[in-house]
């Protein structure tokens, strides 16, 4: 619907390299839309189907370990 | 989806910044600008002093120096005095360039020879134990001021205007985008290029400051940081505690080793 926001028709690829993250929450504290968890103190993709490909999550990862496509 | 891993050496990974730290923002920053402008790899050169922001160097596939402390901008004019031609690109840290290099860095941007630095401002010395920098904000603490730093801090693009670089600018981490369209400027620029990039450590200054927590301290970042535009509209009591973000000085001036052409040729020619 127009002026709506609604996750786009390509559902996101959301790859995390667990041996290269730390842990540090960034990406999970600043996703607009809720996508990411923690479970064992590494990232976790909890919602891939509401990502709206915004990109925060891979540009503010500090250690290369999250990637949208 | 950006191919970071075609500009790094992945065997050297994962990095040795701690958990939260920026200096990985910055580097990824770095490579997107990097790949924007078709650097050709063999034709850059990465150079860094010592510290956490130092060990940058060592992650990126291209010719890269690792040299001695606060002594970046010196072996870095050296390379770009001897092959003018390359895009050389220093990484230092506040300590690194403004304390032990704070010579070599007021020199540097007085000469405006044409160099790109990425100067990582985390407020503190994180690598060997959290003592204070120039940069540590007055009141702060740190391992060598339990009680609160005395002492007032450098404003460090301030400096280097003054010193005479070219261009000047300010970023932080938590506007990544922004960043990198700031180095991106930077490296176009011919020309002592300084972005000082506020990045936080939670590990040596966020521990000390109540900001442990790396998304506190991205946080604080998202509260302090402030556009040039928004910076003009606010008022003295506003500012307090903040920091503008944006290119802060750009201007024209004759570059070093171009200088330094034109010299040898004229002397050459009146022989």
């Amino acid at each position: 619907m127009a002026g709506q926001q609604s996750a786009p028709k390509e559902p996101a690829v959301i790859t995390v390299n667990v041996a290269w993250c730390k842990g540090c929450e960034i990406c999970v504290a600043f996703c607009p839309r809720n996508v990411l968890e923690m479970e064992g103190g590494k990232v976790k993709v909890a919602r891939p189907e509401d990502c709206i490909k915004c990109m925060l999550c891979e540009l503010r990862c500090p250690d290369f370990a999250i990637t949208v496509e | 989806m950006f191919d970071y891993l075609k500009y790094v050496r992945e065997e050297n990974f994962p990095h040795i910044w701690c958990s939260g730290c920026g200096d990985g923002i910055v580097l990824k920053a770095l490579l997107r600008a990097v790949d924007k402008l078709g650097i050709d790899r063999d034709e850059a050169v990465m150079v860094s002093g010592i510290g956490c922001s130092s060990r940058t160097p060592g992650y990126v596939d291209v010719n890269t120096l690792h040299t001695t402390h606060g002594r970046a901008l010196a072996f870095a004019t050296g390379v770009k005095s001897a092959k003018p031609h390359l895009t050389v690109i220093v990484v230092t840290g506040d300590g690194d360039a403004t304390a032990i290099g704070g010579n070599h860095f007021i020199h540097a941007a007085r000469r405006n020879i044409d160099l790109t630095v990425l100067l990582y401002n985390n407020y503190i010395y994180g690598m060997t134990g959290g003592q204070c920098s120039p940069t540590t904000p007055r009141g702060a603490r740190a391992s060598t001021a339990p009680f609160g730093n005395l002492e007032p801090p450098f404003n460090i693009s301030g400096l280097a205007i003054a010193a005479g670089a070219s261009f000047v600018a300010r970023g932080d981490v938590y506007n990544a985008k922004k960043l990198e369209t700031l180095i991106l400027k930077a490296l176009q620029k011919k020309g002592f290029s300084l972005v000082e990039v506020v990045t936080p450590c939670p590990t040596a200054y966020g521990r000390r400051n109540r900001m442990a927590n790396p998304v506190k301290m991205m946080e604080h970042l998202r509260d302090t940081a402030v556009s040039m535009e928004k910076w003009e509209s606010m008022s003295g009591e506003e500012r307090a505690g903040k920091f503008r973000t944006g290119v802060l000085c750009d201007v024209e001036r004759p570059e070093y080793t171009e200088e330094y052409a034109r010299l040898v040729e004229e002397v050459r020619t009146d022989r």
